[in-house]
């Protein structure tokens, strides 16, 4: 008993660095930033409290909706797309192709690179004078347009392209990691059968994939909600504030503009949308569990 | 194994105990700055070589892009670790930092220098916060100019520089009859903003812009000044090509180097890149205001000198103050960095026609502030969104346009 009590007592203490960490660094911060969007903090701190007004203010400022819609499309098409298409790079893979770890090595390489390259890359790729429009049409094909990046509709939809192409390669090995774990009997099984192999990878492989795809789906999401660098690198946030997403709207507000109060409301809405959007998926996954308990 | 990690460590340790020991008397600086184009970088060379010529130790620390400047000084002001010297823009941004005592003033230095009777004075009033002195300015900027290629427009056939606004438009026409893209645009807000801004002052007038950005003034002749300015941006973008947008200012001054492109609407800051190309003013380029225009929006440099603790910064921050506004230093930045000096004495000659008459404009009083020296960052933020967007949506009326403008200011 006391033996017990001793190795609890020195757990304890092992734990209590991470305990600090997490109640001051974590929590403190975090309290730290909801109280600032109460204030009228310009650079600095204030402690001049002014209510809601900064929300009002948030919710007035048409770039922060622009911001918050684009992290929506962006989000949905980005996870979507990275697991649709890492799930068929994989597969594409698995068919135990020639030279498969040097497809495996390519696809992945977007992945190792950082989000300022990538923005670069594309940026230049898709840029109508310099890349992909300029290239067709010097071949010949004077018609050809391919402007979106300089669209304001479609210019989301080319930062879902890069991002896409850069996830894509995560998705590829832990589908495919999940894949070979799959026995080969399954495989006999279904080929005696006489099942076409799409109809395998959809209908047999696929279920059995599910929580390697939901853990890459949850890394994926977390970058949705931080996705800073990609912007700035590839867009800017333009044309006009038609690629502008939360993080850049917090982080100008933040230092060029000297606008605490109101990057701090902008930071608070972010925090509880996460939570808003985790809440009801940990309730869900707690009563699977306590069903699965009660059986 | 032990053994290494330790030896290692008490290597580090002495090495870092001995570095600073023959430095420890010298003046040194860490200036901060987002001077990286190449007219800038050897503009703030000319700074670097005077003080490093007396005596001083000069760490470069340049970021490109002046918001990324400002963020990752921040940071590192907030975290207790400024740099020495930090470039800035005289004007609202820095009162915070003042008034929060994070700045070191550099009174005695500028009262050693006789600063108030070099510099104009509402400059000198600009940089003094309670009495004190804190800035010390490097140099102003125009920012009305139009820098055209003179093989372009003889190529289109313009053959002297448009007087009015009808002239220019009839200019860009033939500009793109003759092939060559008539507007090169830097596609980033704050330049589209300072392209509307030298619109307004030529709708307006001095006093007319000083009533909108100074008393936000919301009379009707402000409004109709405003619905006047966002017509001729808006007539702008048929100009313009589609790799426009988020381009870099100097990107757009390439084009026109290389004759790619007609025209650029921007600050002196560009004539830094025709110099540093080794273009020559008159034969290969020339410099006009925007068309109409009555005199000039003005922004002026400087560097600000955070409170450090270290003895030798300290001593750096002085002897930078006192370089910087060196005459000679003070003309010879100018030229590399297309800038007009700060103080009134220098010795004039050696300027280009433009910078001239930039002086001419400056002492004559027909200037008006860029929006850093009169808005609040915020406001000023707020300006360049609209502006922003206005120019990316072309469905978007005058009068709505207008509408919005005045929302700045609420």
């Amino acid at each position: 008993m006391q033996a017990k009590r001793r190795r609890s007592l020195a757990a304890t203490f092992a734990l209590l660095p991470t305990w600090i960490a997490a109640i001051f660094v974590y929590i403190g911060t975090m309290v730290w930033s909801v109280r600032l969007s109460f204030t009228d903090s310009t650079i600095f701190p204030s402690s001049n409290y002014v209510g809601f007004a900064q929300y009002a203010r948030l919710f007035k400022n048409s770039r922060w909706l622009a911001s918050l819609e684009n992290v929506l499309i962006f989000g949905v098409l980005y996870v979507a797309g990275c697991l649709a298409l890492g799930f068929v790079l994989a597969a594409a893979l698995d068919r135990k192709v020639r030279f498969e770890s040097a497809f495996r090595t390519i696809f992945l390489y977007p992945y190792a690179m950082s989000f300022v390259v990538t923005g670069l890359i594309w940026q230049w790729m898709l840029n109508p004078t310099l890349g992909i429009q300029a290239t067709v049409r010097a071949l010949g094909w004077q018609g050809f347009v391919f402007d979106w990046i300089v669209n304001r509709d479609m210019a989301i939809y080319t930062v879902v392209f890069a991002g896409v192409w850069q996830g894509a390669g995560l998705v590829m090995v832990i589908a495919l990691s999940g894949m070979r774990g799959i026995g080969e009997e399954q495989w006999k099984a279904a080929q005696i059968d006489g099942i076409p192999v799409w109809r395998i990878y959809l209908s047999i492989i696929l279920p059995q994939l599910g929580p390697a795809l939901a853990a890459s789906g949850m890394l994926l999401s977390m970058g949705v909600i931080k996705t800073y660098d990609l912007i700035v690198a590839q867009t800017g946030g333009g044309p006009g504030y038609s690629t502008e997403v939360p993080a850049k709207f917090i982080m100008d507000n933040l230092f060029e503009r000297q606008n605490l109060g109101l990057a701090s409301a902008g930071a608070t809405v972010l925090v509880l949308s996460v939570v808003m959007a985790v809440a009801p998926f940990r309730y869900a996954l707690a009563i699977r569990a306590r069903r699965r308990g009660a059986h | 194994m032990k053994n290494t990690m330790k030896l290692l460590m008490l290597g580090a340790a002495l090495a870092a105990a001995s570095a600073p020991a023959d430095a420890e008397d010298k003046a040194k600086a860490e200036v901060m700055t987002s001077w990286t184009s190449g007219g800038e970088a050897a503009a703030l060379d000319v700074i670097k070589q005077e003080f490093e010529k007396r005596g001083g130790v000069w760490k470069d620390s340049s970021i490109a892009g002046f918001g990324a400047a400002d963020a990752a000084f921040q940071n590192r002001l907030v975290a207790g670790d400024p740099p020495a010297a930090k470039q800035a823009v005289i004007g609202l941004a820095n009162t915070d930092f003042v008034s929060q005592g994070l700045m070191n003033p550099i009174d005695d230095i500028a009262k050693a220098g006789k600063w108030a009777d070099v510099l104009p004075k509402s400059i000198h009033d600009l940089i003094t916060y309670n009495g004190q002195v804190y800035l010390s300015p490097t140099g102003a900027h125009g920012e009305s100019w139009v820098f055209y290629s003179t093989d372009a427009f003889a190529k289109a056939g313009v053959n002297e520089e448009p007087k009015s606004w009808d002239e220019f438009f009839a200019a860009l026409d033939k500009l793109k009859a003759a092939g060559v893209q008539p507007v090169a645009w830097g596609g980033q807000s704050w330049q589209e903003s300072k392209v509307f801004n030298m619109i307004l002052l030529t709708q307006v007038g001095i006093d007319g812009f000083l009533k909108i950005y100074g008393d936000k003034d919301k009379g009707d002749a402000s409004v109709e000044g405003v619905k006047k300015t966002l017509d001729i941006l808006g007539k702008l973008r048929g100009y313009v090509d589609e790799g426009a947008p988020g381009r870099n200012w100097n990107d757009a001054t390439a084009m026109v180097i290389t004759g790619k492109a007609g025209v650029q609407f921007m600050g002196d800051w560009a004539k830094g890149e025709f110099v540093a190309a080794g273009k020559q003013l008159g034969k290969d380029y020339g410099c006009m205001l925007a068309p109409q225009s009555p005199g000039m929006v003005y922004v002026a440099d400087a560097f600000s000198f955070p409170k450090i603790a270290d003895a030798a910064s300290q001593k750096g921050q002085a002897l930078l103050a006192e370089v910087a506004m060196d005459p000679t230093v003070q003309v010879e930045f100018s030229l590399k960095k297309g800038s007009v000096p700060m103080r009134t004495d220098v010795d004039k000659s050696k300027l280009d026609v433009c910078a001239q008459k930039g002086l001419e404009l400056m002492s004559a009083g027909k200037i008006v502030p860029d929006q850093a020296l009169i808005l609040s960052p915020q406001q000023a933020g707020a300006l360049n969104d609209f502006v922003d967007e206005f120019w990316s949506n072309p469905s978007e009326g005058s009068a709505s346009g207008a509408e919005k403008f005045f929302g700045i200011f609420e």
